[in-house]
């Protein structure tokens, strides 16, 4: 539960050495907390009236006496901040150590360090930001590639709020009018007839479910993609994973089992996270941890959003190979094969085991690389966003949803909509229209936490001269 | 000042529609009550047009009627035209509306007040309010004598203040030919009361004897009056018709040309008038691409020839409305018997109320009607009701009656008055209300009845036949279910004459009843032979119309009616969730400044009024639950001895 009266603390930069890190308090004992702990160069502490300005001086432990680090102090008073709360920022010397130093000092003196989101929960409920702007700042945070971060960025400036206040509009005005011939009928008001109230509805309805068909790609971005590498063992998946992580995170010997669990790393390809995952060679095997490892790779097939499916070209197809090929047919995963090794052997072709391939769920030629050489790496990347994106890997330039609850929302939004089509089809009374209306406005105003029942009224008489 | 000797329960300041039933219900329910009004001719009278009820507003009458309220029952005697309106629409949506004999209507409400044996009726003008510890215990009026009560119900009208404007004439009136309340409303600035100014404004009566109706369309009232209480069992009286006209360019440039002669453009008038009621000046500035509006005259009665313009509402000079009342068809020649004027009033902004209407400030302090910002007779007479009923349960030191958003049209009346206030004359409409599938007026009876006979409002036999309704109702349902039709060929030949498919299997009489094609009535002639277990006893044929119309609905709504219950339940949740008495808005942290003041300023009783307070954001209510469950953790571990 929040404590609203408490004042929470946290170093605000990300964790690692930079030339600057930042340590943020917010809440009603910032200011007195600061005063403990800071002071100027002619040794003279805070006097508090300073909001919004850079502040000059150290932060040093009272109690012994002692300077920790050399810093800029800045107050934001509430309401003038993020959180709408009493809020001062410490900007000190990168590096864990006068950092993790200066936060112990804030607890030491009244705060508490904060949960993860916490400024950003506050700024919510101070009503600093509204829900979607809340997320997306909880997003920004999360970000794990630059593409997701745009479209964090798109969301807090509205881009979604635009789009979702376009719809309620709309149907605000479907709504009025129906509302106005209900509550006015002796009133000399022309209609548009139902059809064209019909038409009106069709194209918000195809609206609402363009947003919800943006969720596919939304969840891409926010959450990346998970591309497993599989293959019989030593085909030299980890060898791929190295090179495409160009830096050696797993062990990488020629005896078969030695990646005994799976590894997943991020990587960023045009501004996309990708997390590879790099299975256990998958064979029949009596080692137990071996076994394990084998169970957890097939259930990252599973869970895979693509799988590369490596060969050992210098081999050929063994029959693990066929089984495999076989399970992830049956999986109806999409899928790049590639033909490793192939500096030592290119004995692997499609016209060798092409029945093998009929009907699989993947795209073109295989593909032929040498992992340890970095031959045909660059193709394997390209092959990989345009597997995901179904041709292009560009940022979609309308508003796009990336979270289940607005997804979840849209569609209840768009069930109640259709409702409303068919009831104006089937010639139902209008009161009944306007209640699927009325309910989908209520789901696409939880998005954003809007009511609409004011606006009705004022739309009917903007619109319409009532007044019998 | 000379202190009245006789001690009085209720005092109802007014007799308009809200006055003459607050009196009422006070006086029936047991209190020594005393109405007191400027003149004792103008009981309940119409000031505005001749007609109660419309859609939502004859919702509220149905209401007024189940709780064992007057308007219905008087509108039915004195009516002389009914119409039921929306008939094309659903149920939910329809309504009645009667044009009423306007003298009439006034001496039946004030012969029932004289038959009333605790009520007092006296003439006289109210000047100040007595208050003796921040309670009120009377009032005095202007000619030196108070009297004492244990509670006191303003229903003040369009009195506080009157101002009348016709052109950039204008004088002090509580409505044409009567004095307005000057010091009153001074009284309840100085007792700490916010005060807001309104407006409202009045279409021309003219002389029929100079309309040619034989240019006009006619409107005549429905060929089987349906009347508003639950109690009548018929109309019988003649019904009469109105007529229809409408304005025309030429009209519509004299306005625009005389614009600068209107109070209402030039100025003079600072009070709100009502968006949805705007005066034919305004039609015309606001919407110019329209040709021509709609002008209904209603008579005011059977003996008179004064009939209202309904439409051309004006507080334009005389000389104007009488020009630009001539260019349209079939008032050529009119005679102007009344003018139109617009009126400017005070008002006590209605958040400083409970939803009791007992005001914050001083108990046993109610208002009902026009001085809380409502308009329409309907509305007032909703208040005056509620207002009567709580002063009487208050003095008895019973819990109060509150109707909620989801109960009563009332309920959401009340609910938008105290909690969100009004900026114009606030009328009903049907959109206003979110449970407008369950606030049907065909069921009025089912929601309130009962709440209406256990306060002493509801006569004995009144409830009674609702009781009947209600297991009828519940029988009958029964039997459809109980009732299944075997698929023969004769069966199937009865099918086909109602118009819908025929069968091929079993189905019960309540399935079928589910087809919007079948109604109640065609399911009589299956009684016998065609189904495999006829209930027993049979359905009855006729004389119970109100029952079948009932299950009717209830059938074929199912859907709807049952969704809307869902969400019903969901805002009971948020409406249980009280607010404790006494705390300290300002002192939440986390709350932003403007949200602090909205709260402290209406006080919201539930985290469910609070959610509806404009300006009160999702978030702030999410603190306000946080900080609620916090407290009462807190008194849960430490008593509350604070």
């Amino acid at each position: 539960m929040v404590k609203l009266s408490d004042t929470i603390s946290a170093i605000s930069t990300p964790p690692g050495e930079g030339g600057i890190g930042i340590v943020r308090m917010s809440g009603p004992a910032s200011l007195s907390i600061a005063k403990k702990i800071f002071t100027t160069p002619k040794g003279e502490g805070l006097n508090g009236t300073e909001s919004h300005k850079v502040i000059y001086g150290f932060i040093s432990d009272m109690e012994t006496g002692k300077k920790i680090d050399e810093v800029l102090l800045t107050i934001m008073y509430a309401p003038r901040s993020f959180t709408r709360e009493d809020t001062v920022e410490i900007s000190c010397h990168g590096g864990s150590i006068p950092l993790q130093r200066i936060l112990s000092l804030t607890l030491k003196n009244g705060a508490r360090i904060a949960e993860p989101g916490e400024f950003t929960k506050r700024a919510f409920l101070n009503g600093r930001i509204n829900l979607i702007q809340a997320e997306a700042v909880i997003d920004i945070i999360k970000s794990g590639s630059d593409l997701a971060l745009e479209s964090a960025m798109m969301q807090l400036q509205g881009g979604l709020s635009k789009k979702i206040a376009l719809i309620r509009d709309i149907l605000i005005n479907v709504l009025s009018e129906i509302e106005a011939s209900i509550d006015f009928p002796e009133e000399d008001i022309e209609f548009r007839d139902q059809q064209e109230l019909g038409k009106k509805l069709e194209a918000t309805l195809n609206d609402i479910e363009q947003l919800i068909d943006t969720y596919r790609y939304g969840k891409i971005y926010r959450e990346g993609v998970s591309v497993v590498i599989a293959g019989s063992p030593n085909v030299g998946k980890s060898s791929l994973m190295n090179a495409l992580l160009n830096e050696e995170r797993s062990i990488v010997t020629s005896i078969p089992g030695t990646t005994r669990d799976i590894i997943e790393e991020e990587i960023n390809i045009n501004g996309l996270m990708i997390r590879i995952v790099d299975t256990a060679g998958i064979r029949e095997s009596e080692g137990f941890i071996e076994q394990e490892g084998i169970r957890r790779a097939r259930s990252a097939i599973e869970r895979a959003g693509l799988v590369i499916f490596l060969l050992d070209g210098s081999e050929g197809l063994d029959e693990i190979d066929v089984d495999l090929i076989k399970d992830i047919k049956r999986k109806n995963k999409p899928v790049i094969v590639a033909v490793n090794k192939i500096d030592i052997g290119d004995k692997i072709s499609p016209h060798n085991s092409s029945p093998l391939w009929e009907g699989y769920h993947g795209e073109g030629e295989f593909l032929r690389i040498s992992a340890l050489r970095g031959v045909g790496l660059d193709e394997l990347k390209n092959r990989v966003l345009k597997m995901i994106f179904q041709g292009s890997c560009k940022i979609p330039e309308s508003p796009f949803i990336t979270r289940e609850r607005h997804k979840e929302l849209l569609l209840k939004a768009g069930d109640f909509l259709r409702r409303a089509i068919q009831s104006i089809h089937d010639n139902i009374s209008l009161e009944f229209i306007a209640s699927e209306i009325r309910f989908t406005l209520e789901s696409i105003g939880e998005i954003t936490g809007e009511t609409y029942s004011d606006d009705v009224l004022d739309r009917i008489f903007q619109e319409f001269c009532i007044g019998k | 000042m000379y202190t009245y000797p006789k001690e009085y329960d209720v005092i109802v300041v007014g007799a308009g529609h809200a006055g003459c039933e607050a009196a009422l219900a006070s006086s029936r329910m047991g209190c020594e009550t005393l109405i007191i009004t400027m003149n004792l001719d103008s009981i309940a009278l119409m000031s505005c047009n001749p007609a109660i009820g419309g859609i939502a507003k004859g919702h509220l009458v149905r209401e007024i009627d189940a709780l064992g309220g007057e308007m219905a029952k008087c509108i039915d005697k004195t009516g002389i035209q009914f119409r039921v309106l929306n008939t094309s629409k659903g149920p939910a949506v329809q309504a009645c509306r009667a044009q009423a004999d306007k003298q009439l209507y006034r001496l039946a409400m004030k012969s029932t007040l004289e038959r009333e044996k605790r009520l007092d009726i006296k003439q006289g003008i109210v000047d100040k309010i007595l208050i003796e510890n921040g309670r009120v215990v009377g009032i005095s009026i202007n000619t030196g004598i108070s009297y004492r009560s244990k509670a006191v119900i303003l229903t003040t009208g369009t009195f506080l203040k009157g101002l009348i404007h016709i052109g950039l004439v204008n004088f002090p009136a509580g409505r044409a030919g009567e004095f307005p309340a000057e010091r009153l409303s001074d009284d309840l600035r100085d007792l700490g009361f916010m005060i807001g100014r309104l407006k409202t404004g009045t279409p021309p009566r003219l002389d029929a004897k100079t309309i040619n109706f034989s240019k006009l369309t006619e409107q005549k009232g429905d060929y089987e009056p349906k009347p508003f209480s639950y109690s009548t069992e018929r109309i019988i009286q003649k019904q009469i018709s109105c007529y229809l006209t409408y304005t025309n360019e030429e009209t519509h440039k004299i306005i625009r040309e005389n614009l600068d002669r209107s109070p209402l453009y030039c100025g003079v008038i600072k009070g709100i008038g009502p968006r949805y009621c705007p005066s034919i000046e305004d039609k015309v500035k606001r919407f110019p691409d329209k040709d021509r509006h709609q002008v209904f005259l209603e008579p005011e009665g059977y003996e008179t020839k004064e009939y209202y313009a309904n439409g051309v509402s004006t507080s334009l000079p005389i000389d104007v409305q009488i020009k630009f009342l001539r260019t349209i068809e079939g008032l050529e020649n009119v005679e102007i018997m009344r003018p139109g004027y617009a009126i400017e009033y005070d008002f006590v902004l209605p958040t400083q109320l409970m939803p009791t209407l007992e005001t914050k400030l001083i108990k046993n302090l109610y208002h009902a009607g026009q001085i809380n910002g409502t308009s329409g007779y309907e509305e007032a007479a909703a208040q005056g009701l509620m207002a009567g009923i709580n002063a009487s349960l208050s003095i008895k030191g019973m819990e109060p009656v509150i109707l909620d958003r989801s109960e009563a049209y009332i309920g959401v009346m009340i609910d938008d008055l105290v909690t969100k206030g009004t900026e114009e004359p606030y009328r009903m409409f049907t959109s206003r209300a979110e449970y407008r599938l369950l606030l049907r007026q065909d069921n009025a009876d089912l929601r309130l009845r009962e709440k209406g006979y256990k306060i002493g409002l509801v006569k004995e036999e009144e409830f009674h036949r609702l009781i009947k309704k209600r297991e009828g109702i519940k029988d009958t349902i029964e039997k459809l279910k109980r009732g299944i039709l075997k698929s023969t060929e004769v069966v199937n030949k009865k099918l086909k004459a109602i118009g819908t498919h025929i069968i091929n299997e079993p189905v019960s009489l309540i399935e079928l009843l589910r087809r919007p094609e079948v109604k109640y009535k065609d399911l009589i002639q299956f009684m016998n032979g065609d189904l495999n277990n006829p209930p027993s006893p049979p359905l009855e044929k006729g004389g119970f119309s109100e029952i079948a119309e009932q299950v009717e609905i209830q059938v074929k709504y199912e859907g709807y009616i049952q969704r809307e219950l869902a969400c019903v339940e969901r805002f009971k949740r948020l409406e249980e969730k009280r607010i404790p008495h006494g705390l300290d808005f300002k002192s939440i942290p986390g709350l932003s400044t403007e949200v602090k003041e909205k709260l402290s300023k209406v006080k919201p009783l539930s985290l469910g009024q609070a959610s509806r307070i404009s300006g009160v954001t999702p978030s702030a209510i999410s603190i306000l639950m946080i900080y609620l469950e916090q407290f009462k953790k807190t008194i849960i571990k430490y008593g509350n001895n604070s």
